[in-house]
């Protein structure tokens, strides 16, 4: 009976959510259980919303290009609320030249235009604590 | 981390934890809730429910404000379904409610249905449990009002609010038996669209013929645009109105009896439906008579008969 919850968020000054919906909807239909949370939300914000639901993945989108600032700050929040072993990913618009960064930042995996969803469910399932 | 001892603390993150074992029936649940019990009665429970779109999480964000305003600590269980296809679901509550995140006197939980065989009034009912305990001082239940089960958690509530909109139906659908019949408040939300008037004086009309279960309290009818924050003020005053008026005639006492019943009935049920599932329905047998049904070798009556006579033996 334990169903994967994953949060889907949107941090930052982007309105953009159409991908992040049909992220969501896939992940829906893989069975998870999916908290989409919407858009303009501070990394603040993600964090608390992840601990209430005491998610198992965050899954970050960001088509604004302050990923490199935001996706490590929601990191450094869930661990400070003591939400240690959730699994942070994220997705968008996203350069190349950054993923390396991000992931040293705790970022599990990054996923760009053109990823296939069930490879996103593929990752949830293969890498979830 | 001691869940139960964290929790009197309140510590965030062990009502979190705690939600989460009762939801996924961990194994340490029971010794929760067993732990927990005798802290909690002293959170006054509100159910919110009506159809998909009504405006509940809007609602229900605008309420949780105004509790907060006066002074009040705020716990919100939202629920919403799971799909029967996939087991997957969306749990699209919270988008409306994102700037109470910030906000410690507030604690959000997003529920899924999943099965019919999860005891899904009961895991909510533990969730509420849990956040009495913590220190909360109100309780928000969301559900959409759509499904027995639905409704069966909103009438664990003290005081349940049944959400309408304009343009849903005519004056028929508001005689249906059904969901407007276990509101204590009625709200109509969307008030500035076509039709608020009419709405308004087919449900006075309903009201009339209504029978002698709320006798003593008429509920009353509000009006509200939640998405401008509009009539808020007097929907909880109706709430609290209903409490005061359950406290003076003694109801809420029995309010919380029955609905302590029906907690333990539910348990029972929820117990005996699992012993079931897993001794008889998922047996080889079991499909053996299914197929024996199907080429009409036999019938259901004995078949049932045969099961129970075993199972309760």
């Amino acid at each position: 009976m334990a169903n994967i919850k994953v949060l889907v968020a949107k941090p930052g000054l982007d309105g953009h959510d159409r991908g992040a919906k049909v992220v969501a909807r896939a992940l829906r239909d893989a069975g998870f259980e999916v908290i989409y949370t919407g858009i303009r939300l501070t990394p603040e914000q993600i964090a608390e919303a992840a601990l209430q639901d005491d998610v198992n993945v965050v899954a970050l989108s960001l088509l604004s290009g302050a990923h490199n600032t935001l996706f490590p700050k929601v990191v450094e929040l869930l661990k400070e609320k003591g939400m240690t072993d959730v699994l942070v990913i994220g997705g968008g618009v996203i350069p190349d030249a950054d993923i390396p960064g991000l992931k040293a930042a705790g970022i599990a995996e990054v996923f760009t235009p053109g990823t296939p969803t069930s490879k996103v469910v593929d990752f949830i399932n293969a890498n979830v604590k | 981390m001691d869940i139960v001892e964290e929790i009197l603390k309140q510590n965030r993150l062990a009502l979190s934890k705690g939600i989460t074992a009762v939801e996924n029936e961990y194994d340490n649940a029971v010794d929760i809730m067993t732990k927990i019990y005798t802290h909690t009665g002293h959170a006054y429970v509100i159910g919110i429910t009506g159809p998909p779109g009504a405006g509940k999480s809007t609602l229900t964000d605008k309420i949780a404000k105004e509790f907060r305003k006066r002074g009040k600590t705020v716990g919100i269980v939202a629920i919403d379904p799971t799909s029967p296809y996939s087991g997957g679901a969306i749990l699209g509550d919270r988008i409306r409610m994102m700037d109470l995140m910030m906000d410690s006197g507030i604690f959000i939980r997003s529920m899924a249905t999943r099965g019919s065989l999860g005891g899904l009034s009961q895991k909510a009912g533990d969730a509420v449990k849990l956040m009495d305990a913590f220190g909360m001082d109100i309780i928000l239940v969301e559900t959409v009002g759509v499904g027995q089960s639905e409704v069966d958690i909103v009438k664990t509530a003290d005081t349940t609010m049944v959400v309408v909109i304009p343009g849903m139906g005519d004056d028929i659908q508001a005689i249906k038996a059904g969901i407007l019949e276990i509101g204590d408040l009625l709200t109509i939300n969307k008030a500035d669209r076509e039709g608020a008037d009419k709405l308004n004086i087919e449900m006075e009309m309903m009201l009339e013929l209504n029978n002698e279960k709320n006798a003593g309290w008429r509920p009353p009818i509000n009006r509200t645009i939640a998405s401008k924050d509009q009539g808020t003020e007097a929907v909880v005053d109706s709430i609290l109105a209903h409490r005061d008026f359950l406290m003076k005639t003694g109801k809420l006492d029995d309010i919380r009896k029955a609905r302590i019943k029906s907690e333990v009935t539910d348990m029972v049920n929820v117990r005996v439906n699992r012993y079931i599932d897993k001794n008889v329905v998922r047996t080889a047998e079991f499909d053996e008579t299914i197929e024996k049904l199907q080429r009409r070798e036999t019938e259901p009556y004995s078949v049932v008969d045969n099961i129970v006579s075993k199972v309760l033996k």
